[in-house]
């Protein structure tokens, strides 16, 4: 795996430093009796663009999860920006505050406004005045474009403009990292591009991303590295060239055939 | 077929026609919700459907005319409504309805019990000022926050001292006054440094937990030893007298006790349900036992606990005052039907809401306080004010430790010999029962409010 990790060469202008973003050491993680992540070893750089791909069931979500302590992981280490994932529920917050998610169903909260969804972790986490917050919302809302539905609420939104906003109030927080969790899976096919080209956005500004996803196109022409899980494992890693045109391993050529196949 | 036929395209709208008469005005209205049921005769079915609908109809017409008229023929048509030559009793047993002498003889009872009369401008300032504030929060009135924080820290100690005057003997020595100053100081202070190594997680999740519920704790013994001393500076400012309140009935003390319960039932119920929900077993098996205890057994018994047996439990001399015994058994009572209420609503809340809040760095309590809880409140509205109308009408069941509330006061009033008639007694059920009502359907009414205007804009 380490060779492959050298092999990883910046693509498209985008940099990838020698910074270590996230360290994943030999973590397990069970549900109950069941091993859901086993032998989980993985290095993501800052400004690293990684998609994770592999059936369902696999364990990719629960892995991402796993980062900023939503799953609790049993053995192993995870090491976010050098401040290690304990119970320590100061590191926790820390981690969190510093690392941004968006999850498949948006999870706004539908009883704020846009503007508010938005304000609401730089006020009561980072202690934003609220002037110089809103400030922040509206120049992020402006970045995936819609600050013209700032005072509405969630619901009045489309699926894809509330899977925006969601990106936006978390770049609210101005995280060094960015976790994406399947985030077009819920969207119908027309809106599938709007968030996908906002993300292309945030990866050209070098956020580190990992995003699990089924949009291959957006991994062979974002990521500079793909991941395929299967059955709790990382099983293969490589470049997205490589990974799609060059795949080792069976499984990874058979999800392929199917993903691709039709 | 050729596409010739297939082809179609309109040129001109199609005109909007009049709607028949059956669909609009008075006579539409009375067609679709009275007649169409009994007009269909076209099948042997619906012409039995028909006919049944007609008796159904015509008695349930005759019912409402029977119970209406019978109301009306009571309390107006039949009744007494003066008694010029003081003849109180004489003047209504003449007619067989309502004796509204005896309620405006007795209303005072029915509104203050057996308060002094000379000192009963003080009640009425207590529930004017109750009124005004409840007006201001219950409608979008600006500076809410701040007019909630006085009712809820001013309010009660202002009607305290104007409804029971000074409540310590005023013999020149304070000395009593301080020492009980010392004991929620020291809890004070062990609370805030608990406080301080909960925050940050410094002692985990628990102690995080348990601070907020010690503040409380804290601030209610605070408020209960700084009172005399608030109350004797007011007192002697307003200089009024002690109003014992074994004097206080009627309305007022069911307001009294029905306001306490309202007001500290849904905090408790809060934390109750939120400690139900706790990964920590202490929190969570404490909070599920006490609703457990509490559900399982009748309000009577709570109160008769808290009358009669618990001063055996406390140290002598220790003696808390009886109404507040019983105010202390209705909250607890009360917050833990709450506690269930708002369980529901937190059952309701998605599973990404959490994670939202999580994954943005919220720490616990703020989650609960800025998403959880204002939507899980708003989803249980319903059940809250149920609660709340039950609440206020089971205080009627302090009477049965002798404190004399509205309904209490009015049986009380009906052994007055001056006034005995065949109907004093159903016009006085009458009178209480219409009082229970306004209270019960404006809380009902304001719920339906609350959800409209919660509900608009983000379901």
């Amino acid at each position: 795996m380490s060779e492959l990790l050298t092999e990883t060469a910046p693509r498209g202008g985008m940099t990838v430093s020698d910074q270590v973003a996230i360290e994943i050491n030999d973590m397990n993680k069970w549900y109950g009796s069941f091993h859901v992540l086993r032998d989980i070893d993985l290095t993501v750089y800052e400004g690293e663009r990684i998609v994770i791909c592999g059936p369902s069931g696999s364990g990719k979500s629960t892995l991402i999860r796993c980062i900023n302590a939503l799953e609790e992981h049993q053995a192993g280490s995870i090491t976010v920006d050098g401040t290690k994932l304990t119970s320590d529920l100061k590191n926790i917050d820390k981690i969190r505050s510093e690392v941004g998610m968006c999850f498949q169903h948006f999870n706004l909260f539908p009883h704020l406004t846009i503007l508010e969804n938005c304000t609401l972790a730089p006020i009561w986490v980072r202690k934003t005045p609220k002037k110089e917050a809103i400030e922040t919302a509206m120049h992020y809302l402006e970045k995936v474009k819609i600050p013209d539905q700032a005072n509405k609420y969630p619901g009045q939104l489309s699926g894809g403009q509330q899977q925006r906003v969601a990106i936006a109030r978390s770049l609210c927080m101005k995280p060094r990292i960015m976790l994406f969790d399947e985030p077009t899976s819920a969207l119908d096919p027309e809106m599938i591009k709007e968030v996908l080209d906002t993300m292309i956005e945030l990866a050209e500004e070098g956020m580190t991303m990992l995003c699990v996803t089924h949009e291959m196109g957006f991994a062979r022409q974002v990521a500079n590295r793909v991941i395929f899980m299967a059955d709790g494992q990382i099983v293969e890693q490589n470049e997205p060239e490589e990974f799609f045109n060059n795949p080792q391993s069976e499984r990874t050529q058979q999800f392929l055939s199917q993903i691709l196949g039709h | 077929m050729t596409d010739k036929n297939i082809a179609y395209l309109r040129t001109t709208e199609a005109p909007t026609l009049p709607p028949p008469s059956t669909e609009v005005g008075l006579r539409g209205w009375l067609w679709k919700n009275i007649f169409a049921s009994m007009a269909d005769y076209s099948s042997t079915g619906k012409a039995i459907n028909s006919i049944l609908m007609t008796i159904l109809t015509v008695g349930s017409a005759l019912f409402l005319y029977w119970l209406i008229a019978g109301i009306l023929d009571f309390s107006i048509f039949s009744a007494t409504f003066s008694d010029p030559e003081g003849q109180k009793r004489e003047a209504c047993v003449v007619n067989a309805g309502a004796c509204w002498p005896y309620v405006q003889a007795k209303w005072y009872q029915f509104m203050y019990g057996f308060y002094p009369k000379e000192e009963v401008w003080r009640v009425n300032v207590s529930m004017f000022l109750l009124a005004v504030g409840t007006a201001w929060l219950v409608f979008p009135m600006p500076r809410r926050g701040l007019v909630a924080g006085l009712m809820l820290t001013a309010f009660p100690i202002i009607s305290f001292v104007l409804l029971n005057g000074m409540p310590v003997e005023d013999d020149g020595d304070l000395s009593h006054i301080f020492a009980g100053v010392w004991f929620p100081l020291i809890i004070a202070g062990v609370t805030g440094a608990g406080w301080w190594l909960a925050k940050d997680g410094r002692l985990g999740e628990v102690a995080a937990a348990m601070a907020p519920i010690l503040l409380m704790v804290t601030a209610l013994f605070g408020l209960f030893a700084f009172l005399p001393l608030i109350t004797a500076g007011l007192d002697i400012a307003l200089g009024t007298t002690v109003v014992e309140t074994n004097q206080w009935g009627g309305l007022t003390i069911t307001l009294v006790v029905a306001i306490a319960g309202i007001v500290a039932s849904l905090p408790l119920g809060m934390l109750l349900a939120l400690g139900r929900q706790s990964d920590a077993p202490i929190i969570k098996y404490t909070s599920v036992i006490f609703i457990e205890v509490v559900r399982g057994i009748p309000l009577i018994s709570v109160l008769f606990f808290a009358s009669a047996m618990l001063p055996y439990f406390l140290a002598p001399g220790v003696d808390f005052n009886k109404l507040l015994r019983a105010m202390i058994g209705v909250m607890l009572f009360s917050s833990a039907y709450m506690a269930e209420v708002i369980r529901g609503g937190l059952q309701a809340m998605p599973k990404g809401q959490y994670e939202g809040g999580m994954s943005l760095g919220l720490s616990f309590w703020q989650q609960m306080r800025l998403i959880i809880m204002p939507q899980a409140l708003t989803t249980v509205i319903p059940g809250i004010v149920n609660t709340f109308i039950g609440l206020f009408k089971d205080t009627t069941l302090v009477l049965i430790i002798s404190i004399f509330d509205l309904l209490g006061m009015m049986n009380a009033t009906l052994t007055d010999p001056t006034w005995a008639t065949p109907t004093t007694a159903y016009t006085g059920y009458l009178v209480i029962a219409f009082i229970y009502f306004v209270f019960c359907f404006g809380m009902s009414r304001y719920s339906v409010y609350m959800e409209n205007k919660l509900n608009r804009g983000h379901r």
